[in-house]
């Protein structure tokens, strides 16, 4: 249950999960900004093979860690938090991205809106709060054509649909360990295929910052493939021929 | 007496023939990939010493000859040939990802040694009787 102030309890069993490639630079503070948040929470850094020393800066924050061989995508770094929470029975899972865009206070926001009861999923949303740090024109308004035509296909009003700010509970990290998540970029995608498969998401403000330092991975030729790939996934869920996490396990 | 170009043809087929025959010899190729291509080899021989089929089915679908026949249906057969490796690598890929997570799990359970879990327990009398079966 909640304390007055919204902090973790000790009966929630919230796991706090935060991919990281080549992070080594910003995660520290993030890690620590996090622990202050929510101190009851457990902390795990997905180090999706990382050739710095994100993993031992995560361990040192005293976060659990949990290292990819080689790199596999930021989905599939999410893919393995959603897979260790469920192994240990986290009730709620809330991911961050470790490159300091996200407040970690809000946190609470997320988890009030799960503990709610009337949500599987939370969408932390940039565009629901303040107005959001510029991240470029042609970013900018992909990133609303993309929330138009979620919205439409989802049938409820998505305003942030690439957001690595959310929270689930235990029976969306269920759907999620599935084979078939995304292993690039789970966005609009991932969206359709819970309202496909009847779950909740509900949308919270969320503040988003700019990186603190390095490269994002919405960067160069890779913003091309991102646009394609998420046109493929609205045009396959508009023509109904997703076949992937098409049920629930 | 077999023309040139039939000789030449032959050749090239039982060239091919024999490079798969050796690539499953030392192990390089799986038997059952080796199959369509032996399947090839053997058409490549079939058409060049028996011209007929091919001069039928070029009147028969209306190319302008046997030459443009023969190039479309390879073209055809390597672009399926191409998808299909695609989807093996697709597959090989999920199953590399899923392996690759497993390990790491693994690992990680190794260094918590087997105590991990929500801090708060899951206070007493909760069912938190054994980990979930993850895929």
């Amino acid at each position: 249950m909640t304390t007055r102030s919204g902090s973790v309890s000790e009966s929630e069993q919230v796991l706090i999960v935060v991919p990281a490639y080549n992070e080594a630079r910003n995660l520290g503070p993030v890690l620590r900004s996090v622990r202050a948040a929510v101190p009851d929470a457990d902390v795990l850094v997905v180090d999706d093979g990382s050739a710095d020393e994100t993993g031992a800066v995560a361990r040192r924050a005293g976060a659990s860690v949990v290292c990819h061989a080689f790199n596999l995508g930021y989905g599939a770094a999410l893919q393995t938090g959603f897979k260790y929470a469920l192994a240990r029975r986290y009730e709620y899972v809330v991911h961050l991205d470790g490159d300091g865009q996200h407040e970690p206070s809000e946190i609470h926001d997320v988890l009030r809106a799960l503990r709610a009861g009337t949500a599987d999923v939370v969408v932390g949303s940039r565009y629901l709060g303040r107005p959001p740090a510029w991240i470029g024109f042609a970013r900018h308004w992909g990133s609303r054509c993309l929330a138009l035509l979620t919205s439409r296909i989802a049938g409820q009003w998505i305003t942030d649909p690439t957001s690595g700010f959310q929270g689930c509970n235990r029976r969306a990290v269920r759907f999620y360990a599935q084979d078939g998540y995304p292993v690039d970029y789970p966005d609009a995608d991932v969206l359709i295929m819970l309202h496909r498969a009847g779950f909740r998401v509900v949308e919270v403000p969320v503040t988003m910052y700019g990186r603190a330092s390095g490269r994002s991975m919405h960067a160069g030729a890779r913003v091309l493939y991102y646009g394609y790939k998420m046109m493929l996934a609205v045009a396959l869920a508009a023509v109904g021929g997703w076949r992937r996490l098409g049920r629930e396990v | 007496m077999p023309s040139p170009s039939t000789v030449t043809a032959v050749l090239a087929a039982l060239l091919v023939m024999g490079l798969i025959v050796d690539l499953v010899r030392r192990r390089r190729l799986r038997e059952e990939y080796s199959v369509l291509w032996l399947v090839t080899g053997s058409a490549m021989v079939v058409v060049a010493v028996w011209y007929d089929p091919l001069v039928y089915l070029t009147n028969l679908i209306g190319l302008a000859s046997p030459n443009v026949t023969l190039f479309f249906f390879g073209m055809i057969f390597l672009v399926t040939l191409n998808i299909y490796a695609s989807v093996k690598i697709s597959e090989l890929t999920d199953q590399v990802k899923t392996l690759a997570q497993r390990l790491a799990l693994h690992e990680a359970a190794e260094r918590e040694g087997r105590e991990p879990g929500p801090r708060a327990g899951g206070g007493e009398g909760e069912e938190r009787d054994g980990e979930e079966d993850v895929p």
